[in-house]
């Protein structure tokens, strides 16, 4: 008689997987890299090709030095690698984005276990590593349209405050790879909610927390959120599942402990801009926050409800 | 509040196939275990003369659950068989002479109260027959000191895909439903039914409304076809609002809940006085040619029910009994049918394509947080994972891990592929220890 195959139900899948999730990332991120190579050229996509091949180069190295199964297929590598050129300004020499993509890769992610077990956003800590190791590199900033041969970079627009709210929205200003243009930021972001990969609540969160601290202190709130890496640090970075609370809730609360932080350094602190390090302090509390904001089951006799009631 | 559900493909491919009787198999082995509950004994023995109806496995334990013969034959021997729980039970196997001679023995039973009808659906040898078959004279004998059940709710929902018994039962004999209620709601003085169908079946729900017309304390409900819809907590929240808490019964919140064929083989047998021989299987699959409802004698193995559907049986990898989100699988196609089974499904290998059966390619959990927004029950499977693997009893009580039904949409939702609905089985077996 042939064989009959049992298993455990459930029988079927709803088709999902991770490398799935991450293909949906990377096609969300597609708009602003595209604009970025029409804004700053071709060496936005070098680069950015450049970030994404050595993280996967670097997870497979430790995936052969811990004796690991390879796990460069699930895609994550790659656009944590995506994600990090989009944090770069486009001059930045290749050797420093490879240690960049060294750090969020080996000592963010595969140190702590790899995929699913990391407390940071590797991006945004790689981001801050070489932001206090080549700060020099990290704040040249390329001007738009600039030629390749003689490089006029310019301070970040959130520093100068000159550009027109228009240019900010296209992308038409000084900035990191990726960070520039809202309007492809925001595309890829609706995308991701329509796909349902993310959910709308920490980005609207910390968007909207930026804007109303920014009013509350008298700065321009619309400036504000449209410069630097605010919308690519909410859309893509405050929903990384990884490292942010796993309730609608935490993620509220997520996005506004993000936005506050980051208008205290853009306002108080020394630093032009501050997305980086607030996503890496809500990192460092989100399971504090997933501890205080657990699912209430339905019908559930919780033991410590009965305790209480005597 | 909004119970948390899934989205399926429906895949009802069945749902017009008019219910066609199998043809006498060549042998039936009715198993004496068929359902939850107790089992019984044969009280039949090598060499008798049986006739469709005529008891053969009864108990003096009030929990058993009756065994009836399906067709008239002579008694082969006691065998033992494996029940689709992985029990082995003792079966009577019995050879058909064709004739289907009914049993001089039946008579319509008479109906008067409580009593009496507990007594009757305990000989009529009924049990839920949406799968999980619990007997139903239990759930009809409540204690009445301490429960103060006001409400029938019919689940008509049938969540599952592929299997349309149930819409078949309500297209087919719909007056058997009615009288079903009407019995139960007369007898145990029951002031409210509400049929709960999943509005993927229109027609089901006009032609019972047409029926519960003329009463105006049969409500028919709607409802969204959304996974797992059918699951009793589900249902009794969806349809009347209350809500059934751990560890309770329905009747703690004064409900009663059975599924439509029951009570539609309940308003049948308050008729005629034949009991439950037979039961609609659903049968379906990508490996079956004709899928097709068969009203299949009890007793009959898998492989004839297959073979009638023109099953590729040489192709199939899978045979499900019950639906794909539920079901469980068959590892020995000579099996019997048994009352709870309520569908068939023969699947070929699967390709590598969406919907796929599930096979490897777990990888780590990423947090997406997909298992808790599916979890109906509000629970947090990656969590219980989680616990589970520690052998961490004090966090999975907390986590109420409990409640968890086994309906399998953390499993179906998870990207990651990872056993979640198994691990919740292990970890509520775990807590029992």
């Amino acid at each position: 008689m042939q064989k009959l195959t049992v298993s455990p139900s459930p029988h079927i899948t709803d088709g999902a997987s991770t490398s799935k999730i991450m293909i949906n990332v990377m096609a969300a991120l597609c708009p602003a890299l595209f604009v970025s190579a029409y804004v700053f050229g071709g060496r936005a996509l070098m680069l950015t090709g450049f970030c994404m091949l050595t993280a996967i180069v670097w997870e497979r190295l430790c995936n052969i030095i811990m004796k690991k199964p390879n796990t460069t297929g699930d895609l994550s590598a790659a656009v944590t690698g995506m994600i990090l050129a989009f944090n770069l300004p486009v001059t930045l020499p290749y050797w420093i984005a490879a240690i960049g993509t060294f750090v969020a890769i080996v000592v963010v992610k595969q140190l702590f276990g790899g995929l699913g077990q990391n407390f940071a956003n590797p991006a945004a800590v790689a981001r801050i590593v070489l932001m206090l190791s080549f700060t020099g590199s990290m704040t040249k900033w390329a001007i738009p349209f600039y030629d390749p041969d003689k490089i006029v970079t310019q301070a970040t627009p959130i520093a100068t405050r000159a550009e027109t709210y228009l240019d900010l929205f296209i992308g038409r200003t000084g900035g990191s790879l990726g960070e520039t243009s809202v309007a492809a930021l925001l595309l890829g972001g609706i995308y991701l909610v329509i796909m349902k990969i993310i959910t709308p609540h920490a980005p609207l969160a910390f968007i909207g927390t930026v804007y109303v601290f920014s009013w509350i202190f008298d700065q321009d709130p619309l400036y504000q959120i449209l410069s630097g890496g605010l919308m690519l640090g909410a859309i893509f970075m405050a929903t990384d599942y990884v490292t942010t609370p796993i309730s609608g809730i935490g993620k509220v609360i997520f996005g506004v402990g993000c936005g506050i932080i980051t208008c205290v350094i853009r306002f108080w602190g020394s630093y032009p801009e501050g997305v980086s390090y607030s996503l890496l302090l809500m990192n460092i509390i989100t399971p504090y926050i997933d501890m205080a904001f657990t699912a209430k089951p339905f019908g559930a006799v919780i033991p410590e409800a009965e305790e209480d009631g005597k | 509040m909004k119970i948390n559900a899934i989205k399926l493909q429906h895949k009802k491919n069945t749902s017009t196939c008019e219910t066609i009787d199998l043809p006498l198999p060549e042998r039936v082995f009715v198993p004496m275990s068929q359902s939850m509950g107790r089992g019984c004994d044969p009280i039949v023995k090598k060499g008798d003369k049986v006739f469709v109806g005529q008891k053969i496995g009864d108990s003096d334990k009030i929990k058993a659950c009756i065994a009836h013969s399906s067709v008239s034959g002579t008694v082969v021997g006691i065998t033992e068989v494996l029940h689709p729980s992985g029990k082995v039970t003792k079966a009577v196997e019995i050879e058909p002479d064709g004739k289907q001679e009914l049993s001089p023995d039946i008579e319509v039973p008479v109906i008067t109260d409580k009593e009496s009808l507990c007594r009757a659906v305990r000989e009529s040898g009924c049990c839920g027959l949406g799968g999980a078959g619990f007997p139903t004279h239990l759930k009809l004998n409540y204690n009445e000191q301490r429960y103060k059940v006001d409400t029938l709710i019919i689940n008509a929902a049938e969540c599952e895909p592929y299997i349309t018994g149930d819409h078949r039962e309500m297209l087919e004999s719909p007056d058997n439903i009615i009288t079903g209620i009407r019995l139960i709601m007369d007898t145990l003085g029951i002031e409210n039914t509400y049929i709960g169908i999943e509005d993927n079946k229109p027609d089901a729900i006009k032609i019972m409304r047409e029926k519960a017309a003329e009463y105006d304390n049969i409500n028919v409900c709607p409802l969204k076809a959304s996974y797992p819809q059918g699951a009793e907590k589900v249902l009794i929240y969806n349809t009347v609002g209350r809500t059934v808490k751990q560890w309770a019964l329905p009747s703690d919140v004064g409900v009663i809940v059975l599924n439509v064929s029951t009570v539609g083989f309940i308003g049948r047998y308050s008729k005629d006085g034949i009991p439950l021989i037979s039961r609609r299987i659903t049968v379906d699959g990508d490996a079956v040619a004709t899928p097709c409802n068969v009203n299949v004698p009890l007793g009959t193995p898998l492989v004839d029910v297959l073979k009638f559907a023109d099953t590729n049986i040489e192709a199939s990898d899978k045979i499900l009994l019950g639906g794909p989100m539920m079901g469980i699988c068959a590892y020995d196609i000579n099996m019997p049918t048994a009352k709870t089974i309520n569908s068939i499904l023969a699947f070929k290998k699967p390709e590598r394509k969406k919907n796929e059966l599930i096979g490897s390619g777990q990888t780590a959990c990423i947090r997406c947080g997909r298992c808790i927004r599916a979890c109906p029950m509000g629970l947090m499977p990656t969590y219980i994972e989680k616990a589970y693997d520690k052998h961490d009893t004090k966090k999975l009580e907390k986590l109420s891990v409990g409640l968890c039904m086994n309906c399998g949409s953390c499993s179906y939702v998870c990207p990651a592929k990872r056993p979640l609905a198994e691990k919740n089985q292990l970890a509520k077996a775990l807590l029992r220890r």
